[in-house]
């Protein structure tokens, strides 16, 4: 990993150009409370990350962990509190113009966890496919219909003309899903962020939107973020896993390595609670996940695992550990392993 | 499926029928009223005979006749004002709500000052200093203090849509503000739109009432909130002219009605929690 360069004014560029997404100490918080009360929400803190072309990262955690924070904070649906985002070797500044906005969308994209809220009910899904392609101007007028039957096609709705008019209710929401996807794919980013793509979705087809998913990504060369809460899902779509707990990043490296051999004892915690697709499940020790995740208001300085973890010891306290190297770019923030 | 629902919702038949009586009334003034309304020519104070069927006024005037015409401007103005307070609450509504920051600040301080303020009041100490007395004023004085309430329902309305998913998959789609607030927000708030529209309407049909009641309208129009004014100033009652003093009122209680009936409808059929049967 590069030395972070230190107050890079924005707008200057890097020099790895392979470098799709590069995140670097990225925070949001919220201010919730009413006057005389308010408080503030840390819910990410200090993210890094950087993203290939062409790369899958799956980013894990439970239900309050931040991912959606961060998913949001990336496509400046809420501006980042602190942190640099690098897109493409260009500095984005976190407080964008509309103009800035217009730019970095047309690059990156996002899919919903909700299919259904995620449509709007009064609009065919030809008139949802063709915002995406008249605003960043990806198709002229004339042919915007044949580009939505295209988008379709790829999403595999086919025969695309008799989706072209259907309005939110007369689709499945694997099929309303399909047309999120094709949203997403319209603007032709260079990386989609997809926050529980599947998770609102019947288990049935949930395999189907995900190899959906992976075909799209591997044709076309996009980077993609796919948010979960399951480590082997992620497992099964992702070439690199982070693991993000109270906003932080854990653990991060190679698929498999987390998935098989865990580190830290978060990501040993989700691995035992995911579905081994070879040992099945161990009951017993399904999530021995004793508490919640901690108060994101008055975060101690430690690791913010230590009142869950079950090796949790006095080095843990002080401040939050640093940065592990394992090899084969897989680390961990973990005073065990010192 | 909406439009069916609406239209097999009794309530908002009986309002639609009511409304669209008054409608024609007041469209076929001229053919259907025997007598110009402001013809004094009648002997006064008549009860019903034939030749007056609702007998005449104090002044000679023949009561059916004013009451047919006096549905024309009733209606002008329920309308009228609701389509000029509909207007305003899209706007501050819309505006605040989506928009944001120090105009949305300043928008919701001045909608609730004017929430704060007693509306009868208000509008009887605006409409005392507005000295040019007619339609036009009393459409001004009613729009200034009814459009508040809707505008702060809208606002909140608004703030809701801003955040779905979709009004930010659209952002995401790089649709521009307006293009959201026109073809995402405002065709989503369809409903609540047209039931404020009528609750306005009702709002204008009592407030104009009241006003030219309290003789704070042009006397001279005919009207059924001046007609009210007449009779009770020359006591009608008291000559035993009961149909003068109470028909004005049981038409602007059925055409109140009839708005109310179509704001509750709408709002039962855009809003299911509220459907019962
Ligand atoms: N708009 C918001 N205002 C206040 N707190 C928020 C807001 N959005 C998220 N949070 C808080 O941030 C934390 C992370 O939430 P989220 O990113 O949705 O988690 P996840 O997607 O992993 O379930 C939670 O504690 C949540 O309550
Ligand atoms: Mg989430």
């Amino acid at each position: 990993m590069t030395a972070p360069v230190q107050a890079a004014p924005e707008g200057s560029a890097t020099t790895d150009s392979a470098l799709v997404l590069e995140v670097r100490g990225l925070s949001k918080s919220f201010t919730v409370g009413s006057i005389g009360r308010r408080r503030r929400v840390r819910a990410l803190n200090g993210v890094d990350l950087r993203l290939e072309r062409g790369e899958v990262l799956g980013l894990v955690g439970e239900s309050g962990s931040g991912k959606t924070t961060f998913a949001r904070a990336l496509a400046f649906l809420d501006s980042p509190t602190g942190g640099e985002i690098w897109l493409e070797g260009v500095r984005q500044p976190l407080q964008p113009t509309p103009r800035d906005l217009h730019r970095y969308r047309s690059r990156v994209q996002m899919i919903f966890q909700d299919p259904y809220a995620s449509l709007d009910r009064l609009h065919t899904v030809y008139r949802t496919l063709s915002q995406p392609l008249r605003s960043f101007r990806i198709a002229p007028a004339s042919q915007t219909r044949a580009a939505c039957a295209e988008l379709l096609e790829s999403v595999g709705l086919v025969p695309a003309t008799d989706f072209l008019d259907r309005y939110p209710h007369e689709l499945s929401g694997g099929q309303r899903q399909r047309v999120g996807i094709a949203r997403a794919l319209a603007a032709r980013p260079a990386l989609i962020l997809a926050d529980e793509p599947t998770s609102m979705l019947d288990v049935s087809i949930r395999l189907t939107i995900m190899n959906l998913l992976l075909d799209l990504q591997q044709g076309r060369a996009l980077s993609l973020i796919f948010i979960t809460h399951d480590l082997a899902g992620a497992n099964y779509v992702s070439d690199r896993i982070a693991i993000l707990y109270a906003g932080h990043l854990l653990e991060i490296g190679p698929a498999s390595a987390l998935m098989h051999d865990p580190y830290h004892p978060y990501t040993q915690l989700l691995r035992k609670a995911a579905p081994d697709p070879q040992g099945g499940f161990r009951r017993g020790e399904r999530f021995d996940a004793s508490g919640e995740p901690p108060d994101l208001t008055e975060l101690a300085p430690g690791c913010p695992f230590v009142p869950r973890c079950p090796q949790a010891r006095a080095a843990c306290h002080p401040h939050l550990p640093a940065w592990r190297e394992l090899g084969g770019q897989h680390r961990v923030r973990c005073v065990l392993y010192d | 499926m909406t439009l069916r629902a609406f239209l097999t919702n009794r309530r908002a038949m009986a309002g639609a029928g009511i409304l669209v009586f008054f409608a024609l009334l007041a469209g076929l003034a001229p053919l259907i009223a025997p007598y110009s309304p402001t013809n004094i020519n009648f002997p006064p104070m008549l009860g019903p005979s034939a030749a007056h069927l609702l007998g005449t006024t104090a002044n000679g005037q023949d009561v059916l006749s004013q009451l047919i015409w006096g549905s024309r401007d009733t209606l002008i103005v329920g309308l009228v004002t609701a389509t000029l307070i509909s207007g305003i609450q899209l706007i501050v509504g819309i505006f605040g709500g989506y928009v944001g920051g120090w105009i949305d600040e300043v928008l919701s301080m001045l909608t609730n000052i004017f929430l704060v303020m007693p509306g009868l009041p208000l509008m009887i100490i605006v409409a005392a200093y507005v000295t040019v007395k007619g339609t036009v004023p009393i459409i001004f004085v009613i729009t200034v203090t009814g459009w508040a309430w809707g505008a702060r329902v809208l606002r909140s309305q608004t703030l809701t849509l801003r955040s779905q998913a979709f009004v930010e998959a659209a952002q995401l789609s790089g649709e521009s503000r307006w293009r959201i607030v026109l073809t995402h927000i405002v065709p989503n708030m369809a409903g609540i739109l047209v039931a404020n529209f009528f609750g306005a309407a009702l709002y204008a049909v009592l407030s104009e009432a009241g006003l030219e009641f309290l003789g704070l309208g042009n006397v001279n129009t005919v009207t059924w909130g001046t007609m009210l004014y007449w009779a009770e100033n020359d006591e009608a009652l008291l000559m035993g002219l009961w149909q003068w003093m109470v028909l004005p009122g049981v038409c602007i209680a059925l055409l109140g009605t009839a708005f109310g009936l179509l704001n509750f409808a709408v709002d039962e059929v855009v809003n299911p929690r509220l459907r019962r049967t």
